[in-house]
């Protein structure tokens, strides 16, 4: 008997009398005999808990991660700072154990949760309704491209290059089920959106154009002209946000954009080796009823008290299920929970006070670095510089225990040369200066 | 003494008042140079975004406050058929915040994540072994993602062949999502019939399969707790049309150890790791969908794919020319997989084969005590079949006889402090109640749920108000879902300034609508 079942002999014995079966084995008699697997899984036996704690600690012991370095590396997933009490909350089994909020009247916590996120997200985002939350950031772009072909019935989709090499991934992934073509538009010598060109692609059979705030280089992109230029034949302006510097930017909302996704790491979220985390969904009222994932609505009780549903369900599979408009039948209910935990924590001065420690900082360690920019122009966040010798920076750097960065041309052939750096609040102005250093030792022999 | 009450229901935005707050900024080491100096005029935002402005302590009280309006695995029965609420070892919530894992960037070189890809790597040969197909990718982020690749990698497989199939073939008995996944994947649904004795229809499966169709998507065992015995029947005339067959895993709790999809002709498979291996449900994700695939599918797996090299060390193979491409950002989710291979590790070989065993054994019994005639007269089962998992009973009789709907079955087990099963799922019952006990519930637990049930119907017999009025100990009772849906609040203090508790319902909590 494994440790997680309670099955005794005893019990054993007296439930197959219950069943009327001889034994396990007839209640198996159902699966005919060429199918039945006749040998044990080729699998090790079963550990105790201690073996397998000291198994997985030793597992985890061979990966250098956020604490036993410093690190430059964003590029979609930073190392920012979780408060303890998103651990203590979210570690609650309350918060942990449950299914989706099938029964309203006993997941009113679960449930309103989901509204306070979708509140947050609507005030970050600037648009009026906001879901549940998604699988992540990229898988949301997708999902942003889908509604568009529904909404619009046309067949292209426009993407700046300024957008997450992932989610332009994710997007022409899915895109190839739902026959929609995906079009890249460059960046211009500054590293913003190229404006010209992106005009110049879009035509009358566009479904969507999609940008990223601040981009991929973390260059802040200026979007009322971008969004103009964009929905000028039709289209639906969509734009994917990283939520931490909607604090300080004018929230993409305001500009006409009609749909803000993002990636919710950054949100109180561990990195995780890249999951999970959550996405975010948000759109013009128009769009509710065809927005993916769950969205939680408030109602009343029979004694008229408040309280909270999922709502809207005609749009998931429950009910006319070839019409269903988006197949993702869940949220990422708990790491939206810590979202929610983390902003509530953050209130409406600390986001502010965080995104502008977080420009400063963005924009000393790029003037600290003295390395020739690649977007020269207003960042955050993140900044992309030319490094000469990329290879002896990684090596001096990873010498002193310094994760300088990503290197762009893992994504961007046309950055060979490039370092994106990523700054958090983590990052201090000492770890900034000590990278500094290291890259003002260049050609110098290590 | 009068007992002055605490509002019902005060949402975090309610609870804020300007000035309070609870994170203090780290120090300010660097030039303040100004926003408006760092940023162009047009994109500094004009107002703060009207997040809550409250007090830690305030933060902690208001959650653990919510939390204590949630039912969960670990206070009671989770019955949920389909949904496979299993017991979460406390351990696996423990080594998955180990920094070495929770704290590793997903980025970072593969030489510096040696221990992460090597636990990748093993649960991929684990899920290999016990779905019985060669490959696995480990991206997809929930069941529903699983399904969405496992439609995009037969298109990617049927065009690379040069050939053009638009339908997928979906039995009646198939979970909610597969439909949807259907038409997202730019295919057309077609539904095949179920037999009698639950299965798939043969003789209307035989006239849907033609050779325009790309796949047949299958859950064995199906949404009714029973498994086909025409597996190989329906594997040869699928594949003899060249399409592919996809398995649901939904329900792959019930055979672990004792079949595999790969041996009864399924090409590609989806696991939910959430269902199947354990991993607590978080209120509704994160889960996490892998799939299993055959040589012939294999090209055509998502970037990128853990890999073994000569050396012995792992690394990320993103060099794919056939790849359907990314379906998210990164490695997927891997907090989920240190959760689900710390249960393969823990339970090994045996252990799963007794997980199912014991998991079909808890049904059976179950199914066995609502097999009593005083309580199948009002809720017969639908199939009686042995069953795997869950089995499916229909509340015809509870309706016709005592003039009570699923439904308010399900409000009264509410207050008997169980979960209700899942209700009005699979369509095909009527007034259906699908009921999956899993293989860590002991017998009393069953046998309390069978006394709850049958304490409901004889409560209704003599007063059927009862279980229509119910729940009554609940923190809110029946709410209305049908208000909800037709004037949508989805947002706090929607067309005012959710900051401001005068506009949006005053501390009392009163309802904004």
């Amino acid at each position: 008997m494994s440790r997680y079942t309670a099955a005794t002999e005893q019990d054993r014995r007296e439930m197959l009398a219950a069943i009327g079966a001889g034994s396990v084995d007839d209640l198996f008699a159902e699966i005919p005999e060429a199918v039945r697997l006749d040998r044990p899984l080729d699998l090790p036996p079963g550990m105790s808990e201690q073996e397998v704690n000291d198994h997985l600690a030793e597992l985890a012991g061979r990966n250098r991660h956020a604490d036993s370095e410093v690190s430059f590396l964003g590029a979609g997933m930073y190392d920012h700072y979780v408060p303890a009490l998103v651990d203590s909350i979210i570690s609650r089994s309350e918060f942990l154990t449950p299914y989706t909020p099938y029964q309203p009247e006993i997941s009113q916590g679960g449930l309103q949760v989901m509204f306070e996120f979708q509140t947050a997200v609507s005030e970050l985002t600037g648009l009026p309704v906001a879901n549940a939350s998604v699988y992540e950031g990229p898988s949301a772009v997708a999902a942003a491209g889908y509604m568009a072909k529904l909404e619009t019935r046309k067949r292209r989709i426009v993407v700046s290059r300024g957008v997450h090499p992932h989610s332009r991934e994710a997007l022409a992934t899915h895109a190839a089920g739902y026959a929609m073509e995906v079009h890249e538009v460059p960046l211009n010598a500054d590293g913003a959106t190229d404006l010209e060109a992106l005009a110049a692609a879009v035509d009358d059979d566009t479904a969507a154009v999609v940008l990223q705030q601040p981009n991929f280089l973390g260059t802040v992109e200026d979007l009322g002209p971008l969004v103009e230029a964009g929905k000028r034949t039709g289209a639906l302006a969509v734009c994917a946000a990283d939520p931490l510097p909607l604090g300080i930017l004018e929230p993409p909302g305001s500009f006409g954009v009609d749909i803000c996704v993002g990636e919710g790491q950054t949100l109180g979220n561990r990195l995780d080796f890249g999951g999970p985390s959550f996405g975010f969904f948000a759109a013009a009222e128009r769009f509710i009823r065809r927005m993916p994932g769950r969205i939680a609505g408030e109602t009343r009780d029979v004694d008229g008290r408040r309280g909270f549903v999922l709502t809207l369900q005609t749009r998931e599979q429950h009910i006319r299920r070839e019409k269903a408009t988006h197949n993702i039948c869940t949220a990422q209910a708990l790491n939206a929970l810590a979202g929610t935990v983390y902003l509530s924590w953050l209130g409406k001065r600390g986001i502010v006070e965080l995104a502008t420690l977080m420009l400063r900082r963005t924009h000393y360690a790029r003037e600290a670095l003295g390395l020739e920019p690649i977007n020269p122009g207003p960042v955050v966040r993140e900044f992309a510089v030319r490094v000469p010798d990329l290879d002896g920076l990684f090596e001096r750097a990873r010498a002193e225990g310094i994760n300088p960065g990503f290197r762009l041309g893992r994504a961007y052939p046309e950055y060979e040369d490039g370092l994106l750096v990523a700054i958090t609040e983590r990052r201090t102005k000492a770890q900034i200066d000590r990278l500094a250093a290291v890259a003002d030792r260049q050609g110098v022999p290590a | 003494m009068t007992r002055i009450p605490e509002p019902d229901t005060v949402t975090i935005y309610e609870r804020s008042r300007e000035g309070r707050r609870a994170f203090t900024p780290p120090a300010s080491d660097v030039p303040e140079v100004a926003v408006e100096e760092l940023l162009p005029e047009g994109m500094v935002r004009r107002e703060p975004p009207a997040l809550p402005e409250v007090s830690e302590p305030e933060i902690v009280r208001h959650f653990n406050g919510l939390s204590k309006k949630n039912f969960d695995l670990d206070t009671g029965f989770y019955p949920l058929g389909s949904c496979t609420m299993k017991h979460n070892p406390k351990l696996h919530e423990r080594v998955a915040a180990l920094p070495g894992h929770a704290r590793l960037h997903p980025l970072q070189d593969p030489e510096y994540a040696q221990g992460a890809l090597e636990l990748m790597w093993n649960l991929q040969g684990a899920l290999s072994e016990v779905a019985g197909l060669p490959h696995v990718s480990l991206q997809p982020s929930a069941g529903s993602h699983g399904e969405l690749a496992g439609l995009l990698l037969t298109r990617a497989y049927h065009e690379d062949r040069g050939e053009q199939r638009h339908k997928v073939l979906t039995p009646d008995t198939a979970h909610g999502t597969n439909p949807a996944t259907v038409t997202m994947a730019g295919y057309e649904v077609v539904k095949v019939g179920t037999a009698e004795d639950g299965g798939v229809d043969l003789d209307d499966l035989r006239a849907q399969a033609t050779d325009d169709v790309a796949c047949l998507m299958l859950t064995n065992p199906n949404t009714l707790g029973l498994f086909d015995r025409n597996i190989e029947e329906i594997a040869r005339i699928v594949h003899g049309v060249g399409a592919t067959l996809y398995y649901d895993g939904a329900n792959l709790n019930a055979i672990m150890g004792r079949a595999r999809p790969g041996d009864m002709g399924f090409d590609i498979v989806h696991f939910n790791l959430h269902k199947t291996f354990t991993q607590p449900h978080g209120g509704g994700g994160p889960g996490a969908g892998p799939i299993a695939v055959s040589d012939r599918i294999e090209p055509f797996l998502p970037r990128p794919q853990v890999v073994k090299t000569a050396d012995g060390a792992f690394d990320l193979d993103e060099d794919r020319p056939k790849s359907i491409g990314k379906l998210r950002g990164f490695q997927g989710n891997f907090g989920v997989f240190v959760r689900s291979y710390a249960y393969i590790r823990s339970l090994g070989a045996d252990g799963l084969k007794e997980a199912s065993e014991t998991a079909v054994l808890n049904a059976n019994y179950l199914r066995a005590l609502l097999g009593a005639p005083d309580i199948a007269e009002h809720l017969p089962i639908a199939y009686d079949r042995t069953c795997m998992h869950e089995f499916v009973l229909s509340g015809r009789g509870a309706r016709d006889n005592l003039g009570i709907k699923t439904l308010d079955i399900a409000k009264r087990l509410l207050d008997h402090g169980v979960h209700p099963p899942t209700v009005y799922f699979p369509l095909l019952v009527e007034e259906a109640l699908m009921i999956e006990p899993t293989e860590t519930e002991t017998k009393e637990r069953l046998d309390h749920f069978a006394e709850a049930l049958r304490s409901i119907l004889r409560e209704a017999a003599d007063d059927p108000e009862i279980a229509r009025n119910a729940p009554y100990t609940t923190p809110v009772r029946r709410l209305d879902e049908a208000g909800a849906a037709k004037r949508p609040v989805v947002r706090q203090g929607a067309g005012a300034n959710p900051g401001d508790p005068a506009r949006a319902g005053g501390d009392g909590g009163a309802p904004t609508t």
